[in-house]
């Protein structure tokens, strides 16, 4: 099998993860489209490994760390989405903006009320 | 003690007082007074020590150098003759008198302590410029005075015009010492010493390279310290100091200190005719002026300030016409009959308790509250205008005569022109002193009207000491015959032509300003006249303070009054008003100085805030626009963060393959 | 054409058996994946990741790494999506299509999706497109798979443990309730539907 099939799988897989990373709302949506990103990079292991036919296994021994560490990923990430939604009332990404600077500079005051001005406008 | 000996503790005894005093002031406040008094005392006995043993024989010269200096080596010289002995004997009695008459005159001052050792170290800098015979040791002890007047005229700093006039001091006369400076730089370089004596003796060999740039450089120097026009606003001025500084540093000793610098430089000046002419002029133009501008002043010590510019217009005179044994003479003179002039207005003020001439105008019987000041500035008047037989007359009739001999060839390579000007300009002066001695002598102790004040006696040591200098004021003239052999040796007896003429021009003065009184006086009756009178049991320091501070908003100046009883309005007519300014130089100096700078200042405040600060809050503006430009980009936003780092690690990869494959570059 | 032209003789224009079956699986897979990033009913966005995953995984058989692929099915599809739906609904997400469910920044991320695709395209196909994989024997059974796991890679094994212990702890803690966290789940129990009723209340 020519080594291209599985690495352009691999290469349109992690795109389409990239756009879902960078398009969706939802914490949870993006959650899943890093997992879609991390197989593809799977993918691209264990190709390799079959092509290069190592001796070590290496390819597949990190594919399986990989899936690991992605459940692992997984826990800790949804844990935290659900934290944020406990706090804030909302798991929506590009409504978490705590992270912008005010122009008056009036930080403090603007992290109390940026969120309740946002999810007004949601509303 | 060996005369080298005794002449070194003279500057040293008062300058030690002086440290003491400065340290002891606050701690220890009995110390204060013998302090200031002990060390000028005894200095004072040494300078006659000195007098005694130097007697008039050849000069004393000892130096030591202490290190090698660079090109032109700086000694610790001292050089004792005839003019450093008598001058040195004049600062260290009139320096005497002046620290006991502070004792009473300013004893409840609160900044006594300060104002003593400042007098002890002006003193000892005086005679350190007596009697040093290097022109950098000079030179020190010349800026050590001007500092020392600074501080003494702004004594009342409380008051504008004490701290004005200090300002005012300080800067004329550094005015005249930058180019001071420069004239002593040039004369050693000229001369290849500092020393004097180096400094004549090769004057005398081989001439000097520049003689009249030199000669004109230490006269701008001279003319700043001594108060000579142009430089002379200052002085008067400075009469907003208490009296007794007044009588030390500008009757007595500082402003004599330019004369005796000429004097004792005097070759190197009589070296440049254009010089001589120079100083001729000046001097003519201070006596003139500042006898017109004496006659209409009203503050009784602004009067006296333009005399002393007069009579220092008269030694510089003498200079000029080379005759520097008339001029140190006229010197030691003018500073007794000048310092017990000043301690008597100081009397004066005190009882009647302001200094507007036009106020004692209308008091009665000033003269019968005072009569030691009374007597004695009576006699010192006329001395000052040089009524024989006291002191005034045989030094001025000394420089008068030296002046006619020089008009009429008589004189060595001095320029009759210069022997011309002084002499007229000199017999001109006589008339004016003449006039405004006795206007001062008429209003002060003849008024009419309310009785004066009753201040109880005055502070005895305060009489005792106007005494003490009326003995010089009286007898300082029958020297004139011993004097030649302690000074070049030129007769300073009077000629018979110029003490007929002008004791002749002098008595016609003081009897047209008699009947010009005796005109106006029945004026001062109608026109009442509002004065500030101090309280009767101010001390003496306090009443004058008050004085000097309240002229100016009770006459509207300080320094005329609008009195139409003043027999120096009659006598000046026109010129009243603009002599009541100093003809108006105050004004010019503005326009010339004042305002130029003013305008550069606000140039260079417009440049400063409009042109250079744009540039500063330019440069903080763009930065600013980029931060807000950038803070656009700070959406909060995750994503888009997420999107642009990932779009620029595309692009950078992409450059990267292109690269590496060599397809790109 | 140059992608025809390989190095080993074998042509993209003469596909095997295998390949064949990789294409068709890979473009289901692809076609969930993108199904998965652009629908706008959440679940089903869920449900499509586990075809896409199920997909892959079909993939590693193809590839002979079986035991990668029991693996795939049994930790992606059976845990982590299961995980994900009860995310999904603990945060209330809604059922049915939510119009809001692409942010702003949409065309953005396709561009760059489209572009690192494009470029990451013909990078590798650039690279590998004379490679040839011989699947003759098979690279990834249990066996060998669980040979080099224990021989050549146990300490990593043991600390990727130590990982998951770490990562259970720290879901544990992240997700208790309590402490200061009390004031917004009391606020979180009040709501009915929309997000900002607590925000009323908190004022």
């Amino acid at each position: 099998m020519h080594l291209a099939y599985p690495a352009v799988l691999a290469v349109l897989l992690f795109c389409t993860g990239l756009y879902g990373v960078l398009a969706r709302r939802n914490a949870i949506l993006v959650l899943m489209s890093v997992e879609l990103m991390l197989n593809a990079v799977n993918l691209n292991l264990v190709a390799f490994d079959v092509w290069l036919r190592d001796t070590l296994h290496a390819g597949q021994a990190l594919t399986l760390f990989t899936i690991t560490v992605a459940a692992a990923e997984i826990g800790i990430g949804l844990a935290i989405v659900l934290l944020v939604y406990r706090n804030r009332g909302s798991s929506d990404i590009d409504r978490l903006r705590d992270l912008a600077e005010r122009p008056d500079g009036a930080d403090a005051e603007a992290t109390n009320r940026q969120p309740d001005t946002e999810a007004e406008a949601t509303a | 003690m060996t005369l080298t000996t005794t002449a070194v503790l003279v500057p040293l005894l008062p300058f030690l007082g002086a440290v003491a005093g400065l340290f002891l002031g606050r701690r220890a406040p009995g110390f204060v007074r013998p302090l200031a008094v002990l060390p000028t005392l005894a200095a004072a006995a040494l300078t006659v020590v000195v007098a005694v043993g130097q007697g008039g024989g050849t000069a004393t010269d000892v130096a030591t150098r202490l290190t090698p200096t660079g090109s032109i080596p700086i000694d610790l010289a001292l050089h004792v003759d005839g003019f450093a002995a008598l001058m040195a004997v004049l600062v260290g009695v009139v320096a005497t008198c002046v620290q006991l008459y502070s004792t009473a005159y300013l004893r409840e001052d609160p900044r006594y302590a300060s104002y003593a050792a400042l007098v002890s170290l002006f003193t000892s800098a005086m005679l350190l410029v007596v009697y040093t015979g290097d022109l950098m040791v000079l030179l020190v002890g010349w800026e050590v005075m001007g500092i020392c007047s600074y501080f003494l005229v702004g004594h009342y700093w409380e008051t504008e015009t004490a701290r004005a006039a200090s300002l005012k001091a300080f800067l004329v006369t550094k005015l005249g010492d930058v180019p001071f400076l420069f004239g002593i730089f040039a004369l050693a370089a000229d001369a290849g010493t500092f020393r004097i004596t180096g400094i004549l003796g090769s004057v005398a060999n081989r001439g000097l390279d520049h003689p009249t740039l030199i000669a004109l450089l230490l006269l701008a120097g001279v003319a700043g310290k001594s108060a000579q026009f142009p430089l002379h606003t200052w002085l008067p001025d400075a009469m907003a100091g208490p009296t007794p500084v007044s009588a030390l540093i500008h009757a007595a000793t500082m402003v004599a200190a330019g004369i005796y610098v000429v004097a004792r430089l005097l070759p190197v000046f009589a070296a440049s005719a254009a010089a001589l002419i120079v100083m001729a002029v000046m001097a003519a133009i201070t006596m003139v002026g500042s006898g017109l501008a004496a006659l209409a002043q009203d503050d009784i010590k602004r009067v006296l300030a333009y005399s002393t510019v007069g009579q220092l217009g008269y030694m510089l005179g003498a200079l000029a016409v080379g005759d520097r044994g008339a001029a140190v003479f006229h010197l030691l003179t003018h500073g007794a009959f000048k310092a017990l002039l000043f301690l008597g207005a100081g009397v004066i003020i005190h009882a009647a308790g302001t200094n507007s001439l036009a106020a004692m105008s209308r008091m009665t019987g000033l003269a019968r509250r005072i009569p030691d000041a009374y007597w004695t500035v009576t006699v010192a008047l006329l001395a000052l205008a040089a009524i024989p037989p006291f002191a005034g007359f045989f030094s001025k009739e000394a420089v008068l005569g030296a002046a006619e001999h020089a008009a009429t060839g008589g004189a060595h390579g001095i320029p009759g022109a210069a022997g011309w000007t002084v002499l007229v300009s000199g017999l001109l002066t006589a008339l004016l002193t003449a006039a405004y001695a006795t206007r001062l002598w008429l209003l002060v102790f003849k008024g009419s009207g309310v009785e004066a004040p009753d201040h109880g006696r005055q502070p005895l040591v305060m009489n005792a000491v106007l005494w003490v200098l009326f003995v010089p004021t009286l007898a300082l003239g029958l020297t004139a015959p011993f004097l030649p052999d302690w000074f070049d040796g030129r007769s300073l007896a009077p000629a018979l032509t110029t003490s007929v003429l002008g004791t002749g021009i002098a008595v016609a003065g003081g009897l047209v300003t008699y009947a010009a009184w005796r005109h106006t006086t029945a004026l001062a009756a109608r026109t009442p006249i509002g004065a500030v009178i101090a309280d009767p049991d101010a001390p003496p320091g306090l009443a004058e303070e008050t004085a000097i501070a309240t002229h100016a908003p009770v006459y509207g100046s300080v320094a005329a009054a609008p009195d139409p009883a003043d027999p120096g309005r009659l006598l000046l007519g026109p010129l009243q008003p603009h002599a009541a300014v100093g003809f108006h130089l105050d004004a010019v100096y503005t326009a010339l100085f004042v305002r130029p700078v003013r305008a550069a200042a606000t140039l260079v405040r417009f440049l400063d805030r409009e042109v250079v600060d744009t540039y500063v809050r330019g440069a903080g503006a763009a930065p600013r626009w980029l931060g807000a430009a950038v803070r656009r980009a700070q959406t909060g936003n995750v994503q888009t963060y997420l999107g642009a780092l990932l779009a620029g690690s595309l692009v950078l990869a992409v450059a990267a393959v292109l690269i590496a494959t060599g397809t790109g570059a | 054409m140059t992608l025809a032209a390989t190095a080993a003789g074998q042509g993209f224009l003469s596909p095997g058996g295998v390949e064949i079956a990789f294409l068709l699986v890979g473009l289901a897979t692809l076609g969930a994946a993108v199904v998965t990033v652009t629908t706008r009913q959440l679940v089903h966005a869920a449900l499509w990741l586990v075809v896409a995953l199920g997909g892959i995984a079909i993939e590693y058989l193809l590839l002979t790494a079986e035991f990668i692929a029991w693996v795939q099915v049994l930790i992606y599809v059976g845990s982590v999506v299961v995980l994900l739906l009860f995310g999904l609904m603990l945060t209330k997400a809604p059922i049915g299509r939510s119009p809001d469910a692409d942010s702003g920044n949409r065309w953005a991320a396709l561009i760059v999706a489209l572009a690192s695709a494009g470029t990451l395209v013909w990078v590798v196909v650039d690279a590998f497109r004379a490679t040839w994989i011989n699947l003759d024997a098979v690279q990834g059974s249990t066996e060998t798979t669980g040979r080099s796991l224990f021989q050549y890679w146990v300490l990593p094994f043991e600390a990727l443990s130590v990982l998951l212990l770490a990562a259970l702890v720290g879901a544990i803690v992240l997700s208790r309730r309590g402490g200061e966290g009390k004031a917004p789940a009391a606020a979180l129990r009040n709501t009915t539907a929309t997000a900002p009723a607590p925000r009323e209340e908190q004022r």
